[in-house]
């Protein structure tokens, strides 16, 4: 049996409250006791390919290959039941909490995908649901805050900072402070005190295992690079870890440059590179001032819209083995619209990073993006914003 | 009632270091509310630079007029996850006044040489600074303490290391649901006091105190050989009285003080008859 990674270089840890240690700790036995039971395996198995339609496609998107002067071929998350990768996640980790005999469960959510995976997990299972969510988020993602509704869930609006992700995330640690008895909080990305960074890669390289599989078969070779989008980074850490072993595969993480790097208003703390330092229990990647404050991000998605980043992607960066880049708000908007034109796909925002990054990147080699998501959800931001760029 | 001067102190030399320690003072302050034969040492808490800067530093000089045997002092962060709302907000309002890491530390000097201070400070404003830089600064206020309420036993060596060079007590936490082996490791490296939460939540007001406390309490102070000071939930003087019934050695009030300091006219005054009025609950 191998451990949990609780480091990842110098990254990572369990910067939270003693009072939650005892569940980190019951946490990281209940994950190694489950990932090795075939029972836990194929109950999630049945469920991902039965419920969540599992494989997802792996589609060669020929129009923007076209307009990319390369081959793109795209991981269809956007295809899994709900709408995006965070499905992967939500639902090992509610079977999860059901082996820990823990029936409430609470969450965080951005731009709402991981809100929603959580809401449908929890009523597939029975579980009560709590989703925590910024109320800028949830004007900008007004669509999935009435799915988590009609699933059941209880969105609980926070108004402390800028009421985006990372003050759901502060609001939903603060309630399982309070409630770790009944509650199992499951996390949405690959970020937070161990044993969560690697519990949601573990959950999440479903994708990256499938696309490796996909790719090998249908063009007989590995990708030259493999591109995602990154906020706190599950789609990417799920899409890379397969490929990590492969030397000659480029792993590109995606960032939020914002309105640019330069103006400071983004989320893209692995590309800026200042200095690391610890946001939700984790030593990581993030955005901070000099006397140590955590900065607000910006971002017109609200899934990258988070100043922290997964430790195991500061660790990749450092070691060399992915590199980190970040696309404007205009860019990603700008291939939302391509994409949609092209191969009739609305991408959601976050996705649209990673499009744009490989739009704009010459290569004459394979480029494997990940689609983490539609973009439904995303149409009044978008078309709100396009409408605004038109009448300038 | 007010903190004794009989204890030998001397004046912090030109570096801020006093002769004693910072773990000595902590220890002296406990064993003289004992002497006094009061029933549990007042430790109020302050968050620094709230409302402003210069009205915290009438709050810690009214603290140590009305005689607090320790003063909690908290560096205010952006993202505080064991606060409940009170503080939370009480730092934002400090952050956006302009209250600074260094300023909030300097408040220490104002009251070190009468009242051993304790820092409440998060993780990363210490990284950030560098930790020999930011104990060096925790040392140069006159500071005898510092408490990390997102540094549990697993990330504490260095800093514990490195505050113990300094003879700066680095007082840990245990909760409700520390578990008794755990609990004995933490009771082991405890400096100070070991700050043991009340009950299962963040700090903010509540309407009685934790049940089982005493046992909790009883658990501590087995598995420790430093005073068991008992914070999160207490607010009232009857609160305060009963913790230490309960058996705490010390009691620490904070989100009561807080909410006083942010809706008086007169904050320093009406901390003052607040903690006047713990203090007598205690005696």
């Amino acid at each position: 049996m191998t451990a949990v990674e609780h480091r990842f270089g110098p990254y990572g840890g369990q910067y939270v409250p003693e009072t939650l240690m005892p569940a980190l700790d019951e946490l990281e036995r209940a994950w190694i006791d489950a990932r090795d039971d075939p029972g836990y395996q194929a109950e999630l198995d049945a469920l991902l390919h039965d419920y969540v339609g599992r494989p997802s496609p792996l589609y060669h998107a020929r129009r923007l290959s076209e307009a990319a002067g390369h081959p793109i071929y795209l991981k269809r998350e956007d295809l899994n039941h709900t709408g995006a990768h965070k499905i992967n996640n939500a639902l090992g980790q509610a079977l999860l909490a059901v082996r820990m005999g823990k029936r409430r469960i609470i969450a965080e959510t951005g731009a709402g995908q991981h809100g929603v995976a959580s809401a449908t997990a929890c009523a597939l299972l029975g579980l009560e649901c709590i989703v925590y969510m910024g109320t800028e988020d949830m004007r900008r993602q007004k669509p999935n805050v009435e799915r988590m509704e009609l699933l059941g869930a209880r969105v609980e609006p926070v108004e402390a900072g800028a009421r985006t992700l990372k003050e759901a995330v502060s609001a939903a640690i603060r309630d399982w402070v309070t409630n770790v008895d009944d509650t199992h909080y499951i996390i949405g990305s690959c970020v937070g005190p161990a044993p969560y960074p690697a519990l949601v890669r573990d959950l999440q390289r479903v994708i990256g295992d499938e696309a490796r599989a996909q790719v090998l078969e249908r063009c007989g070779r590995l990708p030259q690079r493999v591109i995602a989008c990154v906020g706190g980074g599950s789609n990417a850490i799920g899409t890379f870890t397969p490929f990590v072993a492969d030397a000659e595969v480029e792993l590109i993480g995606v960032e939020a440059a914002g309105e640019g790097l330069e103006s400071g208003r983004h989320g893209a703390p692995l590309t800026a590179a200042g200095l690391p330092g610890v946001l939700h229990g984790a030593f990581s990647a993030l955005m901070q001032d000099e006397e140590g404050q955590i900065l607000e991000a910006h971002s017109i998605s609200a899934g990258l819209d988070y100043p922290g980043s997964g430790p195991e992607h500061a660790w990749l960066r450092d070691s060399g083995r992915a590199r980190y880049v970040a696309v404007t708000d205009v860019q990603a908007l700008e291939a939302f619209v391509r994409t949609a034109r092209l191969e009739g796909i609305i991408p959601a925002l976050e996705s649209a990073h990673a499009i744009a990054w490989t739009l704009s990147s010459a290569t004459s080699e394979l480029d494997l993006v990940c689609l983490s998501g539609r973009g439904d959800k995303d149409l009044a931001e978008a078309i709100a914003h396009l409408g605004s760029a038109r009448a300038r | 009632m007010i903190a004794p001067d009989h204890l030998g102190r001397s004046a912090p030399d030109h570096l801020g270091r006093s002769a004693t320690s910072g773990i000595e003072r902590i220890a002296e302050a406990f064993e003289a509310a004992r002497a006094e034969g009061r029933r549990a040492a007042l430790m109020p808490y302050m968050m620094g630079g709230f409302p402003d800067l210069e009205c915290s530093r009438e709050i810690a000089l009214a603290y140590a007029d009305a005689g607090a045997d320790l003063v909690e002092l908290g560096v205010p962060f952006s993202d505080p996850l064991a606060d409940g709302p009170v503080i939370h907000a009480a730092g934002n309002v400090a952050l956006r006044a302009g209250a600074r890491v260094h300023d909030v530390l300097e408040l220490a000097r104002a009251i070190a040489d009468r009242v051993p201070v304790v820092v409440m400070c998060y993780a990363n404003p210490i990284y950030a600074r560098g930790l020999e830089r930011f104990l060096d600064m925790l040392a140069g206020g006159g500071a005898s303490g510092l408490i990390v309420p997102d540094l549990p036993l697993e990330e504490a060596p260095a800093v514990l290391e490195a505050c113990d060079r300094r003879g700066l007590a680095l007082v840990p936490l245990v909760a409700p649901t520390t578990p008794e082996a755990r609990l004995a490791r933490i009771g082991e490296r405890a400096r100070g006091f070991l700050y043991t939460v009340a009950l299962t939540g963040t700090t903010g007001e509540r309407a009685g105190l934790a049940e089982g406390l005493d046992v909790v309490i009883a658990r501590a102070k087995a598995l420790t050989e430093v005073p068991v000071a008992v914070g999160f939930g207490i607010a009232t003087p009857e609160q305060a009285a009963a913790a230490a019934r309960a058996g705490a050695d010390g009691v620490i009030v904070g989100s009561r003080l807080v909410r006083a300091a942010g809706e008086a006219s007169d904050p320093a005054a009406a901390v003052r008859d607040l903690v006047l009025a713990l203090g007598r609950a205690l005696r």
